[in-house]
């Protein structure tokens, strides 16, 4: 049955942590306790919940977790709105691993490393960053610059500020949109941090928000010198199949579930902008 | 090349159907479609177009996918697929067959769609030539030649005779069970037949388009250009062309509750549907001219791009007939290649 591209895999929810007042990180495995599938930093699966539909998210946790898969799921629509009303011991459904990875054992090996998110898109960025860590001795210097409307919206806060900013060669640079009390870090967009931090126009960057937050940061990145084929984004478009056949996610000649949703920037201009 | 009179034909039907289902144009209600050979069906061989197409045999318009039980927290879920037994389609038109073949680079193409495969392992198409044209036909623009259709039988209609060919093994295998009520003949016929239909090919209004723009035109330049706008003007987004459409193939997938549990089943969709692209956080096609211009694009050139320059279009000219405000791919070939 896992030959069945459509023929998803049923999953018991293991723990259920809120990360934001709109955010849960939900930890899923096989009903025997062991983790779905194996996947890439950037790969996404198919979610279901029977009777209510079935949704694309990108795989949170890292593949150098073994045990288990983790998914951070904002509630935004239907079939998001029912997964957060459950709780540990349910059981949903996964499909996957779909689509290309970040290069993290090709063109992202032995570079320095820039990772810029915005919101909820800290979800497909955290695996690729808790990869990067449990691979250290691979990569060179990391910065990270990560962004959320308040200090309640930045996801898993306490990994960020316990553990990668503790991490050896890396900076973690957090800001908001508007001024907090009790808040000692930068405050404003993401584009414009993005320019007064000293960021290194050789380094590779990573990034990925909200579709307004990508627009502005990559113009700032190309004031800043960074070179179009060292930039890699993500797409999200609506998926059905994940396999490349319902024709959802066409952009051009290229299917974000399979082609994508990584996409260097380069790859991503030459597409037909309609995105 | 065997034969058999056309008056004899119920017996060819009623001989296929002691062993296998047999799908052929039939007429209901004064529409002709593809559907289960009975006795007391009208059958309509000669109907050159059939309101859809046979694709619906191979891609059904709706089709359960599996099903999910749940109890307490845990779900069950169940392939809901029989096994598929052998069928038999007939009167496949050349333009329909090739179609075909465009759907399987879709469908077959790694990870293969399964429930597509089985139905097309288990049907053995025998074709039918054209020997009248008519002016919305354009099959040739794409390469295809109408009075010599592939598939496992190809067969010809004429006054007297239904002529047979078998091209495959599957069609040898079917030929085998029913070559007592053929007689041999030679192709004389048939093939004054073909020279015939070439000829009025030829005189076909449409039969000559011409595709170079599409062949020669960056992607992007064709996506900008300004003609999609008046192109589009008159859309109303009902989706009747995808639904006639022999290649169209874009799907939905939903859950349908019952009683007995949730059944998720695929539907076909349509790419002019404003629901189309929603997401919960917004849509990527918001206009009817970028839904028109997406369905054109993919069939013209993105569908190219990906398949070494096969066309996502067979010239059956269904969308030519059936859109209510005439709007449709000549057109669209047309405008953009500089001849209004």
């Amino acid at each position: 049955m896992l030959n069945e591209p459509l023929i998803p895999t049923v999953c018991k929810i293991t723990d259920v942590r809120r990360d934001t007042p709109d955010v849960k990180t939900f930890r899923v495995v096989t009903p025997d306790g062991k983790k779905p599938f194996d996947h890439m930093p950037g790969q996404c699966a198919m979610v279901s919940i029977p009777g209510v539909g079935e949704s694309m998210f990108s795989i949170t946790s890292s593949p150098t977790n073994k045990e288990f898969m983790e998914f951070s799921i904002k509630k935004c629509g239907c079939v998001t709105e029912v997964i957060h009303s459950l709780e540990a011991g349910s059981e949903i459904t996964v499909r996957g691993p779909y689509g290309r990875n970040f290069p993290v054992e090709e063109d992202l090996k032995g570079k320095d490393l820039i990772f810029i998110a915005g919101g909820i898109a800290i979800a497909p960025l955290r695996s690729v960053i808790n990869y990067v860590r449990d691979n250290r001795e691979n990569y060179g210097k990391v910065d990270i610059i990560y962004g959320a409307r308040s200090s309640n919206d930045l996801v898993d806060i306490e990994e960020i500020k316990n553990e990668w900013r503790n991490e050896k060669d890396f900076n973690v640079y957090l800001t908001i949109d508007r001024e907090e009390d009790d808040w000692e870090e930068h405050v404003g967009f993401v584009p414009s941090y993005v320019k007064e931090v000293n960021l290194d126009p050789n380094a590779t960057v990573i990034l990925c928000g909200p579709p307004i937050m990508i627009k502005f940061t990559l113009q700032a990145l190309m004031e800043l010198g960074f070179k179009k084929e060292r930039v890699y984004t993500t797409l999200e478009l609506r998926m059905k199949c994940g396999v490349g056949k319902c024709g959802r996610c066409n952009v051009g000649a290229k299917y974000v579930c399979k082609d994508g949703p990584v996409f260097r920037l380069d790859e991503m201009e030459e597409l037909t902008g309609e995105y | 090349m065997l034969r058999i009179k056309t008056d004899k034909l119920n017996d060819l039907y009623s001989k296929i159907n002691s062993f296998s289902p047999l799908y052929l144009p039939i007429k209901k209600a004064n529409a002709v479609n593809y559907g289960l050979w009975k006795e007391d069906e009208v059958v309509s061989l000669s109907t050159l177009k059939t309101v859809k197409s046979p694709k619906d045999l191979f891609f059904p318009q709706t089709e359960d996918l599996m099903k999910f039980r749940s109890q307490g927290n845990s779900i069950a879920v169940t392939d809901v697929r029989d096994e598929k037994q052998p069928f038999v389609l007939m009167g496949v038109r050349a333009c329909d067959f090739k179609a075909i073949d465009v759907l399987d680079r879709v469908f077959l193409a790694d990870p293969v769609d399964t429930y597509y495969q089985n139905r097309r392992q288990a049907g053995t198409v025998v074709t039918l030539a054209c020997s009248r044209p008519e002016e919305s036909c354009f099959c040739k623009v794409f390469g295809i030649d109408a009075t010599n259709p592939l598939g496992d039988v190809t067969t010809y209609l004429t006054e007297e005779y239904l002529y047979w060919q078998a091209n495959t093994e599957k069609g040898q295998a079917l030929t085998e069970k029913i070559k007592d009520l053929f007689e041999e003949a030679d192709a004389k016929e048939v093939e004054d037949q073909k020279a015939k239909t070439k000829d009025i090919i030829e005189k076909l209004p449409f039969s000559n388009l011409d595709l170079s723009y599409f062949e020669n035109t960056e992607t992007n330049e064709i996506f900008r250009s300004p003609e999609w706008q008046a192109l589009s003007e008159g859309c109303l987004a009902c989706g009747t062309c995808t639904f006639v459409c022999p290649t169209c193939q874009c799907f939905d997938i939903r859950d349908f509750k019952t009683d007995k549990g949730v059944i998720r089943y695929r539907c076909w969709d349509s790419c002019m549907y404003s629901d189309f692209t929603q997401m919960s956080h917004g849509n990527n096609r918001t206009t009817q001219m970028q839904r028109y211009r997406q369905r054109f694009m993919h069939k013209l050139v993105y569908y190219p791009e990906n398949n070494d320059g096969v066309y996502s279009c067979v010239g059956c000219g269904r969308c030519v007939n059936k859109c209510p405000q005439r709007l449709n791919i000549v057109k669209v070939i047309k405008t953009m290649g500089g001849k209004k």
